[in-house]
């Protein structure tokens, strides 16, 4: 990005010092015929001869400008063709390798269309690429004096320092009646909802702070979500799951989802994933209000709880230590990893569904590539942490009792010796998570709520065709439309996202089989070799050894003298080739017509 | 302390007045845009199940013959004008974005076993079972006025097909020979005949435009050159062809329809074997014609379908029926590549969509935008196997359908008795005969 800034800089530089055009009254007499000539030609044979001659719609597309403009003043593009863009930028939009087209391949059709689609996802992918460049907004940052801790910096200077906007992001809600505090922040990051532990359940649009409906459902909350849009909400109360809406009307009392804990919706699914404290995964599809699949776990009481937004996998924590990762399609995990020493704590697991990372009663922190199921960092943290939750761009915040910190770079091996920034709360942490597209930490704990600003957290640019903040009723509900045709059927779910579009290959045994039936005899097939019954002692087990012994290398004689022949007939060929080449020199195109 | 928050101006994103369109701010991050296969397969599949959900192929019939349709020809010209004729003798001039007949000519007595339409558009040939070839006036004549031949040229023997060069005054009639004639004069300026008794259609190629093939009775293609005095070189095949098409844009290429249910696309240099064959149809193939775009064609047969196939592929992408449609004898792709025409024994000319599910109309340019991103979606997911299964269903009348089966265990069957004769036989002793070699007795230069 800085290299293009500089150049699009030095551009203007250079521009400002060349002279203006040459008009064409200002011509001397003495230059005219000759010298006119020559800077008219002389650019363009110049720009021929710098052309890459690899892609010929961007000459085209270069001669088409070049015939516009330079010509006529006789002047020169400083910075011919196209801006270049940085590898870096362009390896962030780059999907899997490129296809290498080997120059012998036999199939013209094949090749040309491999040539042609690659050309296509090339261009797609530098126009993604340029456009970063236009994207409007930046993300946030926090830099301490000289000698100045970051994480010593308070919040309220914090809340002082920026703008009146930003600054209310930081408030207190002291609810201390109904007291502890989970919350949910929705996919656009402008609804909160709040489910305190006796029943107190309250949407807020939290920028504005318009409630938008507050009820107590009289019953133990444990959890409470958002489901696909701000319309809806699930609480996993005392005994079942209940949907409500906006309004705080109850929708829905599922029966079928008891004694949940934990839950995680997937917004590309439109999955209610729930945990519940009798050891079942249960899925639930939202659009159509289906039970998807319930799986026993067996792995006892589930309140430990994450998602891995890349791949929709849920992750459930266990008292052994065992992180296990779950599909609605298979009854037994697809993974199961020993984390910690003591029981799982919290985990969470990074958008890009690179990283996980999780908190043990070991007081550690490690962070995993769940990619390679490997370990990579692990820290010791004095009290260990009770919440943990990963921004957009990456902060790790761990709750230690009612302190909520804020760690940066956790995966590349920073030291987690000083933390980014730290707030203590009025009570024990029960939640933390960060807000969408904000640079905004909500921590919902024993005294109600508390709204943290964390610059630097949220994705400073959204896709509005995905998510977008500032969407109208009417662009939420075409966006609802859109979104349930495109709900991802939950058979997809499994640990590569991508696999759909790879290249089923079939194994050379299933090939086999495959034409077995089909032929109906296996042509690989040998006859074994068996001796025929002798009289007279002849056919002892020991003579019939002997007698097969004799023809053990029978059939690889013959393969082997096979090979061999065709190995020198190829040799013959080539030389006989190579000697008609010396012969006769190259071949040209006119040559098809000699006889 | 240097802090920055995020915070963004709503007046950035939201539009200014509500007569606006909505503000979309993109970021193509990938990160955002988690699940995209997935996603992009569940598009594939839904535009998938839309196209079938929209194939509504059927345009409009058009009525008033009263006999069977015996030949169809495209105007040179004008995209809305079809000629036609019947066995009873009649042509007719359609319009056809009006779908109402213009003119009613009694051309003939006997079938009218051909049209062709002048390179110019002003005039149409037409030959029928009198033994004449007729030209009429592409105008209506005017009120009160006899619909009057141009010229009228009495032959010696039936003529059963005609088509005009793509840019002389020179036609080619076929009958028992193949005759090149001058429009100005009465007799045939040459005559072409190799041994055999009838031939059945006669077509220039389009490109080479001194080049004609023919279909002859006696299983043969036979290619012409009309400045020279004897044919080219033909092909005999093991049944009969009906008639043939030239490929408009590679015009070495022609396909036959032939009595054994297939189609032949050769390639003119190599007669020695068909470049592709196309087998779909359970009954004799009675026409053919390519679309404009020289990628597909339509092919007409007595099973009472027609059939759309990729020119290189050798099963159909498409198969029209209706209950009342009975043999189709003709067929022609209009120049426009919108649609198929189809005439058949009983008295219709029906309209099909070439694309069955395309709208028609003027489409919007986000329409526009979402039907070739659709496209381009099925494209890309057209293997996987639920795509796969939705995008080749059709459905059939139940003969056909059990035709079609029985036709295929015949096939089996054969396949099945050749292999073990091969495998039981001396080695080199019993060749492989591919599909392709199957069909061709011989080509005699």
């Amino acid at each position: 990005l800085l290299y293009i800034v500089f150049y699009g800089v030095s551009r203007l530089i250079l521009r400002s010092y060349l002279k203006p055009p040459k008009r064409y009254w200002e011509v001397n007499a003495g230059e005219e015929n000759g010298e006119a000539e020559n800077t008219d030609v002389s650019p363009n044979q110049d720009n021929i001869s710098k052309e890459q001659p690899d892609k010929i719609r961007d000459e085209r597309r270069q001669k088409k400008k070049r015939s516009h403009g330079s010509f006529i003043s006789g002047k020169k593009d400083p910075f011919p063709g196209e801006a270049p863009i940085p590898n870096e930028q362009l390896k962030k939009f780059q999907r899997g390798e490129k296809f290498q087209v080997v120059i012998a391949f036999r199939l013209g059709k094949v090749k040309e269309t491999i040539l042609r689609s690659e050309a296509a996802s090339d261009l797609a992918l530098k126009q993604a690429a340029r456009y970063d460049l236009l994207l409007p907004e930046e993300s946030g940052f926090l830099e301490g004096d000289d000698d100045e801790d970051t994480c010593t910096i308070l919040q309220e200077d914090i809340a002082d320092a920026v703008d009146i906007t930003s600054g209310a992001k930081y408030f207190n809600l002291h609810l201390t009646q109904f007291g502890p505090y989970r919350l949910d922040y929705s996919r656009t990051g402008r609804h909160l909802l709040l489910g305190g532990k006796r029943g107190h359940v309250s949407c807020i649009e939290w920028q504005t702070k318009n409630l938008t409906c507050e009820i107590n459902v009289m019953e133990t909350i444990h959890d409470v979500k958002w489901l696909h849009s701000e319309a809806m909400f699930a609480v996993a109360q005392k005994q079942w799951l209940y949907i409500y809406d906006s309004k705080g009307i109850e929708l829905h009392c599922i029966k079928k989802f008891n004694n949940v804990l934990r839950m995680q919706f997937l917004p590309y699914h439109f999955l209610l994933a729930t945990a519940s404290a009798t050891g079942f995964l249960q899925y639930l599809d939202v659009s159509v209000g289906k039970e998807v699949s319930a799986i026993g776990t067996k792995l006892g009481r589930l309140d430990v709880m994450a998602q891995n937004p890349h791949n929709a996998i849920v992750h459930l924590g266990h008292p052994n230590g065992t992180v296990s990762l779950w599909s609605p399609n298979q009854r037994e995990p697809l993974v199961k990893m020993l984390c910690h020493r003591g029981g799982v704590r919290s985990l969470t697991v990074d958008r890009s569904g690179t990283y996980m990372v999780t908190s043990g009663l070991d007081r550690k922190l490690k962070v995993y590539d769940i990619r390679a199921f490997k370990a990579l960092h692990s820290y010791f943290l004095p009290a260990g942490a009770s919440c943990l939750s990963l921004s957009q761009r990456g902060l790790l915040s761990a709750a230690t009792g009612d302190v909520v910190q804020v760690y940066r770079d956790v995966w590349g091996g920073g030291s987690m010796s000083k933390p980014y920034m730290a707030h203590r709360v009025r009570g024990a942490v029960w939640g933390v998570d960060y807000c969408p597209f904000e640079d905004v930490l909500g921590i919902g704990h024993e005294a109600g709520f508390t709204s943290m600003i964390v610059p630097g957290a949220g994705e400073p640019n959204f896709d509005a065709l995905d998510m977008n903040p500032y969407r109208s009723t009417k662009q939420r509900q075409e966006w609802e439309v859109k979104a349930l045709l495109d709900k991802v059927q939950p058979e997809l779910i499994g640990l590569d996202p991508g696999l759909l579009s790879k290249v089923d290959q079939a194994t050379f045994e299933q090939k086999h089989k495959e034409r077995v039936e089909a032929l109906g005899y296996d042509p690989l097939a040998t006859e074994k070799f068996k001796p025929r019954l002798k009289k007279r002692g002849r056919s002892s087990a020991g003579a019939v050894e002997r007698r097969k012994k004799k023809v053990a290398h029978e059939d690889q004689k013959d393969t082997i003298r096979k090979t061999v022949e065709e190995r020198m007939e190829r040799e013959n060929e080539r030389k006989v080739k190579a000697q008609e080449q010396a012969e006769h020199g190259t071949r040209t195109a006119l040559d098809r017509f000699k006889k | 302390m240097k802090v920055k928050v995020l915070c963004r101006n709503p007046d950035d994103y939201v539009r200014e007045t509500t007569r606006d369109i909505q503000r979309v701010p993109r970021n193509y991050d990938r990160t955002l845009h988690p699940f995209e296969v997935p996603r992009e397969y569940t598009r594939a599949l839904n535009a998938t199940k839309m196209e079938r959900l929209f194939a509504k192929p059927f345009v409009a019939s058009l009525g008033g013959h009263r006999d069977g349709v015996s030949c169809l020809a495209k105007h040179a010209k004008s995209l809305s004008t079809v000629l036609s004729g019947a066995c009873d003798g009649e042509v007719k001039v359609w319009n056809l974005s009006r779908r109402e007949c213009l003119r009613t000519i009694p051309a003939h007595e006997g079938f009218v076993r051909a049209i062709c339409s002048r390179f110019c558009g002003t005039s149409f040939f037409t030959v029928g079972d009198d033994k004449t070839v007729k030209q009429w006036r592409m105008e209506a004549p005017g009120y009160r006025v006899r619909e009057e031949p141009l010229n009228t040229i009495l032959g010696k023997a039936v003529y059963t097909g005609i088509d005009h060069h793509q840019s002389e005054g020179t036609f080619a009639t076929c009958g028992q020979t193949v005759d090149i004639w001058d429009e100005q004069r009465t007799s045939p300026i040459r005559s072409f005949s190799w041994g055999v008794d009838s031939f059945s259609c006669v077509r220039y190629n389009p490109v080479e435009t001194e080049l004609l093939a023919s279909c002859a009775s006696d299983r043969s293609i036979v290619l012409y050159d009309m400045r020279e005095s004897t044919p080219l070189k033909k092909v005999i095949m093991k049944l009969r062809s009906n008639t043939l098409c030239w490929n408009p844009m590679e015009a070495y290429n022609f396909t036959c329809s032939n009595e054994d249910y297939n189609l032949y696309t050769y390639d003119m240099r190599y007669l020695e074997t068909p470049v592709t064959v196309h087998m779909d149809h359970v009954s004799a193939v009675l026409d053919v014609d390519y679309s404009p775009t020289g990628k597909e064609f339509v092919s007409a047969s007595f099973d009472r379908t027609i059939r759309i196939f990729p020119k290189d592929k050798g099963h159909s992408r498409e198969v029209y029926h209706t209950k009342r449609m009975q043999h189709v004898i003709c067929v022609r792709w209009s120049a426009d590549n919108k649609y198929v025409l189809s005439g058949s024994d009983e008295m219709n000319i029906r309209v099909w969509k070439a694309n069955a599910s395309e709208k028609l109309g003027v489409l919007t340019s986000r329409e526009k935008a979402a039907v070739q991103y659709n496209q381009k979606l099925k494209a890309k997911f057209k293997n996987h196997p639920k795509v796969r299964r939705i995008a080749h269903h059709r459905h059939l009348p139940r003969d056909i359908f059990k035709q079609k089966r029985e036709l295929r265990d015949m096939k089996e069957a054969r396949r099945r008795k050749e292999q073990n004769v091969h495998k039981h036989s001396k080695p080199g002793s019993v060749p492989i005969v591919t599909e392709k070699e199957k069909h061709v007795v011989t080509v005699v230069e």
